[in-house]
Protein backbone atom coordinates (compact mmCIF):
# COMPACT_ATOMS: atom_id res chain seq x y z
CA UNK A 1 0.00 0.00 0.00
CA UNK A 2 1.43 3.25 -0.73
CA UNK A 3 1.08 6.28 1.27
CA UNK A 4 -2.09 8.91 0.82
CA UNK A 5 -0.01 11.63 1.50
CA UNK A 6 3.08 11.58 -0.62
CA UNK A 7 1.83 8.96 -2.71
CA UNK A 8 5.58 8.17 -3.01
CA UNK A 9 6.95 5.61 0.32
CA UNK A 10 4.68 2.53 1.06
CA UNK A 11 2.19 3.52 3.94
CA UNK A 12 3.56 1.57 7.24
CA UNK A 13 0.86 4.21 9.44
CA UNK A 14 -2.48 3.19 9.65
CA UNK A 15 -4.84 5.38 11.04
CA UNK A 16 -8.41 5.16 11.91
CA UNK A 17 -10.76 7.73 12.83
CA UNK A 18 -14.11 7.65 13.91
CA UNK A 19 -16.49 10.73 13.21
CA UNK A 20 -20.16 10.90 14.16
CA UNK A 21 -19.71 7.28 13.63
CA UNK A 22 -18.61 7.21 10.00
CA UNK A 23 -14.86 5.21 10.19
CA UNK A 24 -11.91 6.79 7.31
CA UNK A 25 -9.15 5.16 7.80
CA UNK A 26 -5.80 6.67 6.73
CA UNK A 27 -2.13 4.73 5.40
CA UNK A 28 0.53 7.17 5.04
CA UNK A 29 4.44 6.27 5.77
CA UNK A 30 6.25 7.21 8.87
CA UNK A 31 7.75 10.41 7.29
CA UNK A 32 4.30 11.51 6.62
CA UNK A 33 3.10 10.33 10.23
CA UNK A 34 5.55 12.40 11.31
CA UNK A 35 5.13 15.43 9.95
CA UNK A 36 1.52 15.43 10.72
CA UNK A 37 2.44 14.54 14.32
CA UNK A 38 4.58 17.55 14.31
CA UNK A 39 1.40 19.95 12.94
CA UNK A 40 -0.49 18.69 16.25
CA UNK A 41 -3.91 19.04 17.44
CA UNK A 42 -4.47 22.37 15.58
CA UNK A 43 -4.65 21.00 12.26
CA UNK A 44 -6.35 17.88 13.02
CA UNK A 45 -9.07 20.37 14.84
CA UNK A 46 -10.19 22.42 12.02
CA UNK A 47 -11.00 19.35 10.00
CA UNK A 48 -13.91 18.63 12.98
CA UNK A 49 -14.93 22.36 13.80
CA UNK A 50 -18.35 20.89 13.46
CA UNK A 51 -20.29 18.52 15.23
CA UNK A 52 -18.80 16.24 18.10
CA UNK A 53 -15.53 16.84 16.72
CA UNK A 54 -13.57 15.94 19.62
CA UNK A 55 -14.38 12.56 21.45
CA UNK A 56 -13.62 10.55 18.28
CA UNK A 57 -10.39 11.34 17.66
CA UNK A 58 -8.75 9.99 20.13
CA UNK A 59 -8.06 6.58 18.47
CA UNK A 60 -6.46 8.32 15.61
CA UNK A 61 -3.67 9.81 17.79
CA UNK A 62 -3.15 6.66 19.63
CA UNK A 63 -1.36 5.19 16.34
CA UNK A 64 1.01 7.70 15.91
CA UNK A 65 5.14 6.36 16.51
CA UNK A 66 5.99 7.44 19.73
CA UNK A 67 2.81 7.88 21.16
CA UNK A 68 1.87 5.61 23.39
CA UNK A 69 1.71 2.99 20.56
CA UNK A 70 3.63 0.05 21.71
CA UNK A 71 4.23 -3.60 19.92
CA UNK A 72 1.05 -5.53 20.15
CA UNK A 73 2.32 -8.55 21.75
CA UNK A 74 3.44 -6.93 24.90
CA UNK A 75 0.46 -4.21 25.71
CA UNK A 76 -1.85 -6.94 25.09
CA UNK A 77 -0.93 -8.68 28.46
CA UNK A 78 -1.82 -6.21 30.73
CA UNK A 79 -5.11 -5.93 31.82
CA UNK A 80 -6.76 -3.35 34.71
CA UNK A 81 -7.09 -5.25 37.53
CA UNK A 82 -10.34 -3.04 38.41
CA UNK A 83 -12.66 -3.84 35.44
CA UNK A 84 -10.43 -6.47 33.57
CA UNK A 85 -10.10 -4.18 29.98
CA UNK A 86 -6.64 -4.20 28.11
CA UNK A 87 -5.14 -1.18 26.19
CA UNK A 88 -6.71 -2.70 23.29
CA UNK A 89 -10.43 -2.26 24.09
CA UNK A 90 -9.70 1.03 25.23
CA UNK A 91 -8.56 1.96 21.78
CA UNK A 92 -11.79 0.13 20.37
CA UNK A 93 -13.98 2.23 22.49
CA UNK A 94 -12.21 5.64 23.42
CA UNK A 95 -13.52 4.76 27.34
CA UNK A 96 -11.76 3.10 29.84
CA UNK A 97 -14.00 0.26 32.16
CA UNK A 98 -13.27 2.07 35.49
CA UNK A 99 -11.18 4.72 37.43
CA UNK A 100 -8.53 2.49 38.39
CA UNK A 101 -7.44 2.06 34.44
CA UNK A 102 -5.90 5.33 34.87
CA UNK A 103 -3.34 4.11 37.04
CA UNK A 104 -3.41 0.96 34.88
CA UNK A 105 -2.74 2.60 31.90
CA UNK A 106 -0.67 5.78 33.09
CA UNK A 107 2.45 5.90 31.77
CA UNK A 108 1.06 5.23 28.12
CA UNK A 109 -1.79 8.04 28.74
CA UNK A 110 -0.09 10.65 29.78
CA UNK A 111 1.30 11.50 25.77
CA UNK A 112 -2.26 11.12 24.44
CA UNK A 113 -3.93 13.36 27.33
CA UNK A 114 -1.07 16.12 27.24
CA UNK A 115 -2.62 15.30 23.21
CA UNK A 116 -6.02 15.96 23.97
CA UNK A 117 -5.93 19.19 26.55
CA UNK A 118 -2.46 20.89 25.98
CA UNK A 119 -1.47 19.53 29.91
CA UNK A 120 -0.94 16.82 32.10
CA UNK A 121 -1.69 18.53 35.54
CA UNK A 122 -5.38 18.61 37.46
CA UNK A 123 -5.48 22.60 38.45
CA UNK A 124 -9.89 22.67 39.29
CA UNK A 125 -11.51 21.82 41.88
CA UNK A 126 -10.63 19.59 44.37
CA UNK A 127 -13.19 17.47 46.27
CA UNK A 128 -14.25 19.28 49.31
CA UNK A 129 -14.53 15.88 51.62
CA UNK A 130 -11.83 13.85 50.38
CA UNK A 131 -9.78 16.34 48.85
CA UNK A 132 -8.14 18.06 51.94
CA UNK A 133 -4.91 16.50 51.56
CA UNK A 134 -4.43 17.29 47.74
CA UNK A 135 -5.09 20.27 48.48
CA UNK A 136 -2.43 20.73 50.99
CA UNK A 137 0.10 18.66 48.76
CA UNK A 138 -1.22 21.34 46.20
CA UNK A 139 -0.22 24.12 48.61
CA UNK A 140 3.27 23.17 48.97
CA UNK A 141 3.62 22.06 45.40
CA UNK A 142 3.50 25.69 44.95
CA UNK A 143 5.72 26.68 47.87
CA UNK A 144 8.19 24.72 46.08
CA UNK A 145 8.29 26.41 43.17
CA UNK A 146 8.21 29.56 45.00
CA UNK A 147 11.21 28.58 47.02
CA UNK A 148 13.65 27.81 43.98
CA UNK A 149 12.29 31.18 42.40
CA UNK A 150 13.55 32.73 45.70
CA UNK A 151 16.95 30.52 45.41
CA UNK A 152 17.89 31.43 42.00
CA UNK A 153 17.32 35.39 42.89
CA UNK A 154 19.18 35.16 45.80
CA UNK A 155 16.60 36.03 47.85
CA UNK A 156 17.84 33.94 50.96
CA UNK A 157 15.74 35.68 53.87
CA UNK A 158 12.45 35.08 51.71
CA UNK A 159 13.63 31.00 51.38
CA UNK A 160 14.07 30.89 54.16
CA UNK A 161 10.42 31.89 55.07
CA UNK A 162 8.99 29.57 52.51
CA UNK A 163 11.50 26.76 53.66
CA UNK A 164 9.92 26.92 57.28
CA UNK A 165 6.00 27.13 55.88
CA UNK A 166 6.56 24.06 53.73
CA UNK A 167 7.74 22.23 57.05
CA UNK A 168 4.78 23.59 58.72
CA UNK A 169 2.47 22.36 56.20
CA UNK A 170 4.60 19.02 55.57
CA UNK A 171 4.02 18.43 59.93
CA UNK A 172 -0.13 19.03 58.62
CA UNK A 173 -0.17 15.93 56.53
CA UNK B 1 -34.81 30.51 38.74
CA UNK B 2 -37.08 29.89 36.57
CA UNK B 3 -35.89 27.57 32.92
CA UNK B 4 -34.69 29.35 29.93
CA UNK B 5 -37.38 28.26 27.78
CA UNK B 6 -39.98 30.72 30.07
CA UNK B 7 -37.90 32.86 31.88
CA UNK B 8 -35.80 35.62 30.06
CA UNK B 9 -32.09 36.34 31.38
CA UNK B 10 -28.85 38.44 30.59
CA UNK B 11 -28.78 39.12 26.64
CA UNK B 12 -31.51 36.69 26.15
CA UNK B 13 -32.00 38.31 23.09
CA UNK B 14 -29.16 36.58 21.47
CA UNK B 15 -27.94 34.31 24.37
CA UNK B 16 -30.67 31.65 24.57
CA UNK B 17 -29.62 29.79 27.50
CA UNK B 18 -26.22 29.23 29.67
CA UNK B 19 -24.86 25.33 30.81
CA UNK B 20 -22.90 23.78 33.41
CA UNK B 21 -22.23 19.84 32.90
CA UNK B 22 -20.03 18.49 35.34
CA UNK B 23 -18.78 14.47 34.84
CA UNK B 24 -17.74 12.86 38.13
CA UNK B 25 -17.69 8.92 38.75
CA UNK B 26 -17.14 7.25 41.97
CA UNK B 27 -14.61 4.78 43.00
CA UNK B 28 -14.78 1.41 42.91
CA UNK B 29 -17.79 1.26 40.54
CA UNK B 30 -17.32 -0.55 36.71
CA UNK B 31 -17.74 2.81 34.09
CA UNK B 32 -21.42 2.62 32.93
CA UNK B 33 -20.58 1.12 29.47
CA UNK B 34 -19.37 -2.09 30.76
CA UNK B 35 -21.37 -2.41 33.99
CA UNK B 36 -24.23 -5.06 35.05
CA UNK B 37 -28.13 -3.18 35.23
CA UNK B 38 -27.41 -4.46 39.32
CA UNK B 39 -24.56 -2.78 39.79
CA UNK B 40 -26.29 0.62 37.82
CA UNK B 41 -28.98 0.39 40.04
CA UNK B 42 -26.34 0.23 43.04
CA UNK B 43 -25.10 3.50 41.60
CA UNK B 44 -28.14 5.21 41.03
CA UNK B 45 -29.47 4.46 44.57
CA UNK B 46 -26.00 5.60 45.89
CA UNK B 47 -26.11 8.88 43.69
CA UNK B 48 -29.71 9.38 44.57
CA UNK B 49 -29.77 9.18 48.25
CA UNK B 50 -26.81 11.67 48.28
CA UNK B 51 -29.64 14.26 47.63
CA UNK B 52 -32.99 12.26 48.81
CA UNK B 53 -31.48 11.11 51.89
CA UNK B 54 -28.88 13.36 52.97
CA UNK B 55 -30.28 16.58 52.11
CA UNK B 56 -33.86 17.28 53.02
CA UNK B 57 -33.65 20.52 52.06
CA UNK B 58 -32.80 19.27 48.20
CA UNK B 59 -34.96 16.54 48.20
CA UNK B 60 -38.35 19.03 48.84
CA UNK B 61 -37.14 20.02 45.52
CA UNK B 62 -35.74 17.16 43.72
CA UNK B 63 -37.38 13.90 41.84
CA UNK B 64 -35.87 10.39 40.29
CA UNK B 65 -36.58 9.15 37.46
CA UNK B 66 -35.55 5.61 36.40
CA UNK B 67 -35.04 5.60 32.37
CA UNK B 68 -36.68 2.20 32.18
CA UNK B 69 -39.70 3.70 33.61
CA UNK B 70 -40.71 5.75 30.76
CA UNK B 71 -41.62 5.12 27.38
CA UNK B 72 -39.45 5.42 24.38
CA UNK B 73 -41.32 8.85 23.30
CA UNK B 74 -41.31 9.93 26.56
CA UNK B 75 -37.62 10.06 26.74
CA UNK B 76 -37.21 11.85 23.24
CA UNK B 77 -39.34 14.14 24.50
CA UNK B 78 -37.26 14.62 27.75
CA UNK B 79 -33.50 15.00 25.18
CA UNK B 80 -35.87 17.43 23.06
CA UNK B 81 -36.59 19.70 26.64
CA UNK B 82 -32.73 19.35 26.88
CA UNK B 83 -33.79 17.81 30.17
CA UNK B 84 -31.42 14.84 29.60
CA UNK B 85 -28.56 13.87 26.65
CA UNK B 86 -29.39 11.04 24.20
CA UNK B 87 -26.68 9.25 25.61
CA UNK B 88 -28.74 8.68 29.04
CA UNK B 89 -32.07 8.13 27.21
CA UNK B 90 -30.48 5.39 25.08
CA UNK B 91 -28.65 3.85 28.43
CA UNK B 92 -31.89 2.36 30.01
CA UNK B 93 -32.50 0.23 32.02
CA UNK B 94 -29.13 1.09 33.67
CA UNK B 95 -30.02 5.28 33.80
CA UNK B 96 -31.53 7.73 35.75
CA UNK B 97 -31.99 11.47 36.30
CA UNK B 98 -32.78 13.23 38.95
CA UNK B 99 -34.73 16.77 38.17
CA UNK B 100 -35.39 19.77 40.11
CA UNK B 101 -39.26 21.55 39.92
CA UNK B 102 -38.53 24.15 37.84
CA UNK B 103 -36.18 22.13 35.41
CA UNK B 104 -32.79 23.86 35.59
CA UNK B 105 -31.17 21.19 36.89
CA UNK B 106 -30.44 17.56 35.67
CA UNK B 107 -28.50 14.72 37.49
CA UNK B 108 -28.33 12.63 35.04
CA UNK B 109 -27.27 9.00 36.68
CA UNK B 110 -25.36 6.32 34.27
CA UNK B 111 -24.65 8.12 31.34
CA UNK B 112 -21.18 8.04 29.69
CA UNK B 113 -20.25 8.42 33.37
CA UNK B 114 -21.41 7.72 37.00
CA UNK B 115 -22.87 11.21 36.64
CA UNK B 116 -23.09 14.20 34.60
CA UNK B 117 -24.56 17.28 37.00
CA UNK B 118 -26.20 19.77 34.18
CA UNK B 119 -27.37 23.15 35.07
CA UNK B 120 -28.87 24.88 33.01
CA UNK B 121 -29.60 29.06 33.21
CA UNK B 122 -31.53 31.31 30.53
CA UNK B 123 -29.54 33.74 29.30
CA UNK B 124 -26.02 34.59 29.21
CA UNK B 125 -25.54 33.06 33.31
CA UNK B 126 -22.63 30.97 32.95
CA UNK B 127 -20.91 32.01 36.10
CA UNK B 128 -24.50 31.74 38.02
CA UNK B 129 -24.88 28.08 36.90
CA UNK B 130 -21.38 26.78 37.68
CA UNK B 131 -21.95 28.44 41.35
CA UNK B 132 -25.08 26.34 41.66
CA UNK B 133 -23.41 22.99 39.85
CA UNK B 134 -20.60 23.30 42.14
CA UNK B 135 -22.69 23.56 45.38
CA UNK B 136 -24.71 20.79 44.17
CA UNK B 137 -21.35 18.73 43.51
CA UNK B 138 -20.24 19.72 47.25
CA UNK B 139 -23.46 17.57 48.64
CA UNK B 140 -23.78 14.36 46.59
CA UNK B 141 -19.74 14.25 47.83
CA UNK B 142 -20.39 14.23 50.98
CA UNK B 143 -21.57 10.66 50.67
CA UNK B 144 -20.30 9.31 47.54
CA UNK B 145 -16.68 8.75 47.01
CA UNK B 146 -15.62 10.29 43.92
CA UNK B 147 -12.98 9.17 41.77
CA UNK B 148 -10.66 11.61 41.61
CA UNK B 149 -6.42 12.18 41.01
CA UNK B 150 -4.22 14.62 41.97
CA UNK B 151 -2.76 15.24 38.67
CA UNK B 152 -5.56 13.83 36.28
CA UNK B 153 -8.25 15.51 38.83
CA UNK B 154 -11.94 14.04 38.43
CA UNK B 155 -11.27 10.78 36.18
CA UNK B 156 -14.06 10.15 33.24
CA UNK B 157 -14.81 7.22 31.01
CA UNK B 158 -13.05 8.87 28.25
CA UNK B 159 -10.22 10.75 28.53
CA UNK B 160 -11.53 14.02 26.92
CA UNK B 161 -13.07 14.99 29.91
CA UNK B 162 -10.70 14.38 32.81
CA UNK B 163 -9.82 17.00 35.26
CA UNK B 164 -12.42 19.68 36.00
CA UNK B 165 -14.88 17.10 33.93
CA UNK B 166 -16.77 21.07 33.10
CA UNK B 167 -18.39 20.85 29.67
CA UNK B 168 -19.54 24.94 29.71
CA UNK B 169 -21.53 25.67 26.82
CA UNK B 170 -23.61 28.41 25.87
CA UNK B 171 -27.04 28.48 22.75
CA UNK B 172 -26.77 31.43 21.01
CA UNK B 173 -29.24 32.60 18.53
CA UNK B 174 -27.42 34.10 15.33
CA UNK B 175 -29.45 34.87 12.70
CA UNK B 176 -27.63 38.41 11.13
CA UNK B 177 -24.13 36.73 11.35
CA UNK B 178 -25.90 33.87 9.50
CA UNK B 179 -27.53 35.68 6.66
CA UNK B 180 -24.77 38.48 6.22
CA UNK B 181 -21.94 34.86 6.02
CA UNK B 182 -20.24 36.59 8.85
CA UNK B 183 -20.53 33.84 10.72
CA UNK B 184 -18.30 31.39 9.12
CA UNK B 185 -15.47 34.16 10.40
CA UNK B 186 -16.70 33.25 13.91
CA UNK B 187 -16.98 29.54 13.36
CA UNK B 188 -13.05 29.84 12.63
CA UNK B 189 -11.94 32.37 15.36
CA UNK B 190 -13.65 29.98 17.73
CA UNK B 191 -12.13 26.84 16.87
CA UNK B 192 -9.14 28.69 17.16
CA UNK B 193 -9.21 29.15 20.30
CA UNK B 194 -10.23 25.80 21.75
CA UNK B 195 -13.76 26.05 21.69
CA UNK B 196 -16.24 23.79 19.75
CA UNK B 197 -19.30 25.28 17.88
CA UNK B 198 -22.47 23.51 16.39
CA UNK B 199 -25.69 23.66 15.03
CA UNK B 200 -28.25 22.64 18.26
CA UNK B 201 -30.65 21.62 14.72
CA UNK B 202 -29.72 19.89 11.67
CA UNK B 203 -27.33 17.64 11.05
CA UNK B 204 -23.22 19.03 9.76
CA UNK B 205 -23.33 22.54 8.06
CA UNK B 206 -26.86 22.50 7.77
CA UNK B 207 -27.89 24.72 10.53
CA UNK B 208 -31.40 24.98 11.41
CA UNK B 209 -33.14 28.09 12.90
CA UNK B 210 -29.60 29.31 13.24
CA UNK B 211 -29.12 28.02 16.60
CA UNK B 212 -25.88 27.17 17.70
CA UNK B 213 -23.87 25.74 20.57
CA UNK B 214 -20.40 26.88 21.91
CA UNK B 215 -18.59 24.94 24.18
CA UNK B 216 -14.91 24.32 25.57
CA UNK B 217 -13.19 21.25 24.63
CA UNK B 218 -10.23 21.30 27.02
CA UNK B 219 -11.11 19.98 30.65
CA UNK B 220 -7.35 19.89 32.03
CA UNK B 221 -5.32 22.74 33.20
CA UNK B 222 -7.35 25.18 33.05
CA UNK B 223 -9.55 25.67 36.35
CA UNK B 224 -13.50 25.91 36.13
CA UNK B 225 -13.40 29.94 36.35
CA UNK B 226 -11.07 30.14 33.82
CA UNK B 227 -13.07 27.57 31.50
CA UNK B 228 -15.77 29.67 32.25
CA UNK B 229 -14.21 33.47 31.63
CA UNK B 230 -13.06 32.27 28.43
CA UNK B 231 -16.18 31.12 26.84
CA UNK B 232 -18.38 34.52 28.15
CA UNK B 233 -15.33 36.07 26.35
CA UNK B 234 -15.60 34.90 23.46
CA UNK B 235 -19.74 34.91 23.62
CA UNK B 236 -19.66 38.03 24.42
CA UNK B 237 -17.64 39.23 21.43
CA UNK B 238 -20.27 37.21 19.50
CA UNK B 239 -22.94 38.94 21.06
CA UNK B 240 -21.43 41.84 19.95
CA UNK B 241 -20.86 40.85 16.41
CA UNK B 242 -24.68 39.80 16.28
CA UNK B 243 -25.52 43.32 17.39
CA UNK B 244 -23.56 44.86 14.71
CA UNK B 245 -24.61 42.56 12.24
CA UNK B 246 -28.42 43.29 12.85
CA UNK B 247 -27.68 46.83 12.73
CA UNK B 248 -26.11 46.43 9.49
CA UNK B 249 -29.06 44.81 8.10
CA UNK B 250 -31.46 47.55 9.22
CA UNK B 251 -29.40 50.09 7.37
CA UNK B 252 -29.41 48.49 4.35
CA UNK B 253 -32.72 47.32 4.09
CA UNK B 254 -35.09 47.76 6.86
CA UNK B 255 -38.03 47.77 4.75
CA UNK B 256 -37.04 43.52 3.28
CA UNK B 257 -36.37 43.02 7.14
CA UNK B 258 -39.50 43.95 8.22
CA UNK B 259 -41.00 42.45 5.05
CA UNK B 260 -39.21 38.69 6.10
CA UNK B 261 -40.48 39.37 9.58
CA UNK B 262 -44.08 39.53 8.71
CA UNK B 263 -44.34 37.03 6.11
CA UNK B 264 -42.83 34.39 8.26
CA UNK B 265 -45.20 35.21 11.10
CA UNK B 266 -47.74 35.00 8.30
CA UNK B 267 -46.91 31.87 7.42
CA UNK B 268 -47.06 30.16 11.25
CA UNK B 269 -50.57 31.72 11.65
CA UNK B 270 -52.07 30.03 8.67
CA UNK B 271 -49.46 26.88 7.21
CA UNK B 272 -51.55 23.69 7.13
CA UNK B 273 -48.39 21.82 6.53
CA UNK B 274 -45.09 22.47 9.00
CA UNK B 275 -41.85 20.79 8.31
CA UNK B 276 -39.57 21.18 11.50
CA UNK B 277 -36.90 22.76 9.35
CA UNK B 278 -39.08 25.56 8.10
CA UNK B 279 -40.77 25.95 10.83
CA UNK B 280 -37.50 26.53 12.81
CA UNK B 281 -35.87 28.90 10.25
CA UNK B 282 -39.53 30.98 10.59
CA UNK B 283 -39.31 30.85 14.51
CA UNK B 284 -35.96 32.39 14.37
CA UNK B 285 -36.93 35.27 12.02
CA UNK B 286 -39.77 36.03 14.57
CA UNK B 287 -37.58 36.02 17.33
CA UNK B 288 -34.92 38.61 15.05
CA UNK B 289 -38.13 40.39 14.71
CA UNK B 290 -38.97 40.74 18.23
CA UNK B 291 -35.10 41.34 19.44
CA UNK B 292 -35.26 44.45 17.33
CA UNK B 293 -39.01 45.58 18.25
CA UNK B 294 -40.35 44.93 14.90
CA UNK B 295 -43.01 42.62 16.59
CA UNK B 296 -43.93 43.51 20.17
CA UNK B 297 -46.85 41.67 21.06
CA UNK B 298 -44.85 38.06 20.57
CA UNK B 299 -42.81 37.26 24.07
CA UNK B 300 -39.56 35.33 22.87
CA UNK B 301 -40.29 33.00 25.97
CA UNK B 302 -43.34 31.73 23.66
CA UNK B 303 -40.91 31.10 21.15
CA UNK B 304 -38.76 28.98 23.05
CA UNK B 305 -41.81 26.58 24.17
CA UNK B 306 -42.73 26.49 20.00
CA UNK B 307 -39.56 25.87 19.32
CA UNK B 308 -39.65 22.61 21.91
CA UNK B 309 -42.97 21.64 21.57
CA UNK B 310 -42.31 21.02 17.62
CA UNK B 311 -40.18 18.68 18.03
CA UNK B 312 -40.92 15.05 16.30
CA UNK B 313 -41.57 13.53 19.68
CA UNK B 314 -43.07 16.21 22.01
CA UNK B 315 -45.54 15.89 19.34
CA UNK B 316 -46.01 12.70 19.26
CA UNK B 317 -46.09 12.45 23.38
CA UNK B 318 -49.02 15.49 23.39
CA UNK B 319 -50.84 13.88 20.23
CA UNK B 320 -50.75 10.89 22.90
CA UNK B 321 -50.32 8.22 19.51
CA UNK B 322 -47.53 7.31 16.93
CA UNK B 323 -47.83 9.85 14.06
CA UNK B 324 -46.03 9.80 10.29
CA UNK B 325 -44.04 12.19 9.38
CA UNK B 326 -46.56 13.66 7.14
CA UNK B 327 -49.32 13.91 9.96
CA UNK B 328 -46.93 15.49 11.74
CA UNK B 329 -46.54 18.07 10.02
CA UNK B 330 -50.08 18.86 9.85
CA UNK B 331 -50.16 18.38 13.70
CA UNK B 332 -47.05 20.63 13.73
CA UNK B 333 -48.87 22.96 11.96
CA UNK B 334 -51.96 23.05 14.02
CA UNK B 335 -50.04 23.69 17.34
CA UNK B 336 -48.29 26.58 15.68
CA UNK B 337 -51.27 28.18 14.67
CA UNK B 338 -53.37 27.66 17.46
CA UNK B 339 -49.90 29.31 19.86
CA UNK B 340 -49.61 32.41 17.81
CA UNK B 341 -53.66 33.54 18.18
ZN1 LIG C 1 4.11 9.75 2.81
ZN1 LIG D 1 -10.23 -0.43 34.82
Amino acid sequence: MICQICHKRPATVHITKIINGVKTEMHICEQCAKEKEELGIKSDMSNFITPFSFSNILEGFMDFPGLGAVPREVHEEIRCPGCGISYDDFKKTGLFGCSQCYDTFRDRLEPIIKRIHGNTQHTGKVPKRSGGIIRLKRDIEGLKYELKKAVENEEYEKAAQIRDRIKELNNEK
Amino acid sequence: MGNWITTKGPESDIVLSSRIRLARNIKGYHFPHIMSVDEAKKVIKECSNSIMEKSPVLAKDFHVIEMDKLSPIERSAMVEEHLISTGLAENYPKSAVLLNTDSTVSIMINEEDHIRLQVIYPGLQLKEAYEYASKLDDVIEESVDYAFDQRMGYLTACPTNIGTGIRASVMLHLPALTVTGNINGVLNAVAQVGLTIRGIYGEGSNVQGNIYQISNQVTLGLSEEEVISNLMAVTKQIVDNEKAAIEKLKESNIMQLEDTVYRSLGILKNARLLSSNECLNLISNIRLGVGMGIITDIDSTLLNEIMISIQPATLVKREGKELDSASRDIKRAEYVRERLK
